[in-house]
């Protein structure tokens, strides 16, 4: 055992210390953070301060456009011409041209006028304000009070819930793109980890170092702990890769987001009034929040992640996937003189991670199809296709009977790879083939 | 006996590598383990370090049967050896020894000590991969020495060493045997052994053809065979010889003539010495031991070739 440890304890100080990991370490989670980053700035900073200038030719509109934090409206009878070539001029931003017959419709009745692009929200929101006077406006031609049809809309809110087997509703929203996301990530890890296996191995093979090894100690013990060493590295890098990234994203929640999740603590609050009261005054309050409704369910779903259980079983599916793919990698780079060698056999060994890779897709959008179901028992499979079923929330039976199944499967494999690797990294210059390997299997 | 062989047999799935192996290694003397290329010297070595196990037969260390434990008390040099390119030069050096079950400090008192004595620390926190090949060679054997071995094994240990190394490698040999190591080697080349060498066993063809003391070998392949340094007429000299002996080659500096002789069966150096006293002035006989080299080359074809160098002088 003390020989394992040592193994290992190269092998994670040999790694550590070369620059390419510490980066990838470093680099890896500030990439994430900075792409979750660039999504919700993207979403969240389309306004801009905008000064508009309002050329109402309907008349319509005068003093009734709603200003908010970033636009404010003035009013002006200059011709449009006469406008546009003044408005920068004066400070405005650009210019809102409302045609004289926008009652009767059509393309064309509104333009905004600019020189730098507003954005997409302003111009929704823009939309948004029109449309909402131009319906209130007709109400009245036709003599009806708007407060009346407002009144008489209902909210309705539809709330998912899933319940196990036993009928106990089980307050896990499916979150599919998560589940997505956990797939990957393991058979990222997987496969750069099994990877790292692989070189490891041919590299002792290569230039010759394992035979002055393996007269000190049995080729179990250097397998063992070459596994054990690269385990421990993997583990650890995710730990760290996880925290900073965990910690960036927090940093940047609070900075970008801060005003969406003060509206979502206002929001929230709010609908539990209504619905402890059961009163309809409130619901106006709601409104206003309408449009960010779709923001608010995302953080709802986030909220309910348990985030102690899926880091739980994503570091047991790790350790899994990880020692069963590692095992016989190692055993293929023992059996091969170089790495061009190694392709024939590497192919068929990966071949069911990348199925279960492929299969992620479908199993986000449908995490309990009959195959998808299959895949995530299954050892050589289950542990990237688990790891997006269980942010969906499945039965602790299940994911036990896939880690059972998974840890038996590794025993077997390690057998089978340990008889490999002691034959096999002593042979040199021998065409192997699957014959051979299967030869050094079952004769010795 | 540290090492007792007896009956080893072992077959890989195309070919018998080892057939009825047996021979002992006495403590404290440096061993021979000769043959051609793929005679199984190899195969032999790495079920002495326990790497392979043999099919049939045992191994005794000190009279019991080889265990696990025993290999930390066996230093091993592979033919085919190598070093992590990108660690550094001592970190290797300790790592090595504690992968024998030293101890860290002990590991690094003795990396220490063999680096000091062979001059090697100003290459200390050098990368492995950036040392000359000969370089490597010094941590690969010093790697093999720092549990302080009992048995020390050297695979082909003269092959792709430079002739510095290999007189460093030579003088240390000489130096652990006086202290007590025994020292097992393989070797293809003859050339070598014979002046380090206390005994021999002779493999080929996955069995033993000659083992003993290399003197006694020697001795056993005598052949009657002389040299005789006279001045005067080589043509007078063999013309005298006659039936005596058949000439072998013959060589002259100035005056002075060397002429190795075979004498014929039952012709005594007497009787030689008689018949060419008239026609020479005799100043030096010598008795010409065969070498290694030709007692293998005669063993291993069956044929005589006892002709080519003087090596051994009586």
């Amino acid at each position: 055992m003390k020989k394992i440890f040592l193994v290992a304890e190269r092998e994670i100080l040999q790694k550590i210390r070369t620059p390419s990991f510490i980066i990838m370490t470093l680099l890896t989670p500030l990439l994430i953070a900075g792409f979750v980053g660039l999504i919700i700035y993207l979403t969240q900073t389309e306004k801009t301060e905008q000064k508009v200038w309002v050329v109402d030719e309907s008349k319509l509109f005068e003093g009734r456009l709603q200003p908010d934090d970033y636009t404010t409206f003035s009013y002006t009878q200059k011709k449009l011409p006469d406008a546009v070539r003044e408005f920068s001029d004066k400070g405005y931003t650009c210019i809102l041209w409302i045609a004289p017959n926008i009652v009767e419709g059509g393309d064309g009745a509104v333009k905004i006028i600019y020189k730098k692009s507003p954005g997409l929200a302003f111009q929704t929101y823009l939309k948004n304000q029109l449309e909402k006077i131009l319906y209130e406006e007709k109400l009245r031609a036709n003599q009806i009070d708007p407060m009346v049809i407002h009144n008489a809309k209902q909210k309705v809110q539809v709330i998912m819930e899933k319940v196990d087997k036993y009928g106990n509703a089980k307050d896990q929203t499916q979150f599919q793109l998560l589940g997505f996301f956990m797939g990957f990530l393991m058979f990222m890890f997987i496969t750069v980890y099994g990877m790292m296996v692989f070189r490891s191995v041919l590299e002792e093979k290569t230039n010759r170092i394992v035979e002055i090894i393996i007269s000190s100690i049995k080729p179990f013990q250097l397998l063992a702990g070459k596994i054990l060493g690269v385990a421990v590295l993997g583990i650890g890098q995710f730990l760290v890769m996880a925290g900073i990234s965990a910690l960036l994203m927090m940093l940047m929640v609070q900075f970008l987001l801060k005003d969406t999740l003060a509206e979502y603590e206002i929001f929230k609050a709010q609908t539990e009034m209504v619905m402890k009261t059961g009163a309809t005054q409130n619901l106006d309050k709601l409104e206003k929040f309408h449009d960010k409704l779709e923001t608010f369910q995302v953080l709802d779903k986030l909220k309910n992640i348990d985030v102690a259980e899926v880091l739980a079983a994503f570091l047991l599916y790790f350790l899994g996937g990880y020692l069963l793919y590692s095992a016989l990698i190692a055993a293929i780079a023992s059996a091969v003189d170089n790495e061009s060698d190694s392709q024939q056999f590497l192919m068929p060994v990966m071949l069911p991670l990348f199925v279960a890779y492929f299969s992620l897709v479908r199993a986000m959008e449908n995490p309990d199809a009959s195959s998808i179901v299959w895949f995530s028992y299954i050892p050589f499979t289950s542990p990237v296709i688990m790891m997006s079923r269980i942010t969906s929330g499945i039965p602790f039976w299940e994911v036990l009977m896939s880690l059972v199944l998974l840890f038996a499967a590794i025993i077997l494999v390690l057998m089978l790879a340990a008889k490999i690797y002691r034959t096999g990294i002593l042979m040199y210059g021998q065409k192997v083939t699957w014959k051979t390997i299967f030869q050094w299997v079952f004769k010795n | 006996m540290i090492l007792q062989i007896q009956h080893i047999h072992k077959r890989f799935h195309n070919h018998v590598a080892l057939r009825d192996v047996s021979f002992g290694i006495p403590e404290g003397v440096v061993f021979g383990l000769l043959g051609p290329n793929g005679a199984g010297k190899t195969t032999l070595i790495r079920i002495i370090t326990r790497i392979f196990m043999p099919d049939e037969g045992q191994i005794l260390f000190r009279g019991k049967p080889h265990a696990d434990e025993y290999v930390a008390r066996i230093g091993y040099l592979p033919e085919e050896r190598g070093l992590y390119r990108k660690m550094e030069v001592y970190e290797h050096a300790v790592y090595l020894g504690m992968l024998k079950g030293l101890n860290r400090g002990k590991a690094k008192e003795k990396v220490e000590y063999w680096m000091k004595r062979w001059e090697m620390m100003p290459w200390k926190k050098k990368k492995i991969q950036e040392l000359s090949k000969g370089m490597q060679q010094k941590v690969q054997i010093m790697a093999s020495l720092l549990h302080e071995p009992e048995l020390l094994i050297l695979d082909e240990p003269f092959s792709g060493f430079d002739p510095v190394n290999a007189a460093l490698l030579k003088e240390e040999i000489i130096n652990l045997k006086n202290s007590g190591t025994t020292i097992l080697f393989s070797s293809h080349n003859m050339n070598n052994v014979e002046e380090i060498c206390d005994e021999i066993v002779l493999i080929n063809k996955s069995e033993k053809v000659l083992e003993g003391k290399v003197r006694e070998i020697q001795h056993a392949h005598f052949e009657n065979t002389f040299d005789f340094e006279f001045e005067g007429n080589v043509m007078g000299f063999t013309n005298a010889l006659w039936s005596g002996g058949e000439v072998l080659f013959s060589s002259q500096i100035g005056n002075r003539n060397t002429v190795r002789v075979r004498l014929s069966p039952g012709v005594e150096l007497n009787d030689v010495i008689g018949s060419v006293l008239p026609v020479c002035r005799l100043k030096e006989i010598r008795q010409v031991l065969p070498s290694l080299h030709d007692i293998f080359l005669k063993t291993v074809t069956g044929k005589d070739k006892a002709i080519s160098s003087i090596t051994q002088t009586e």
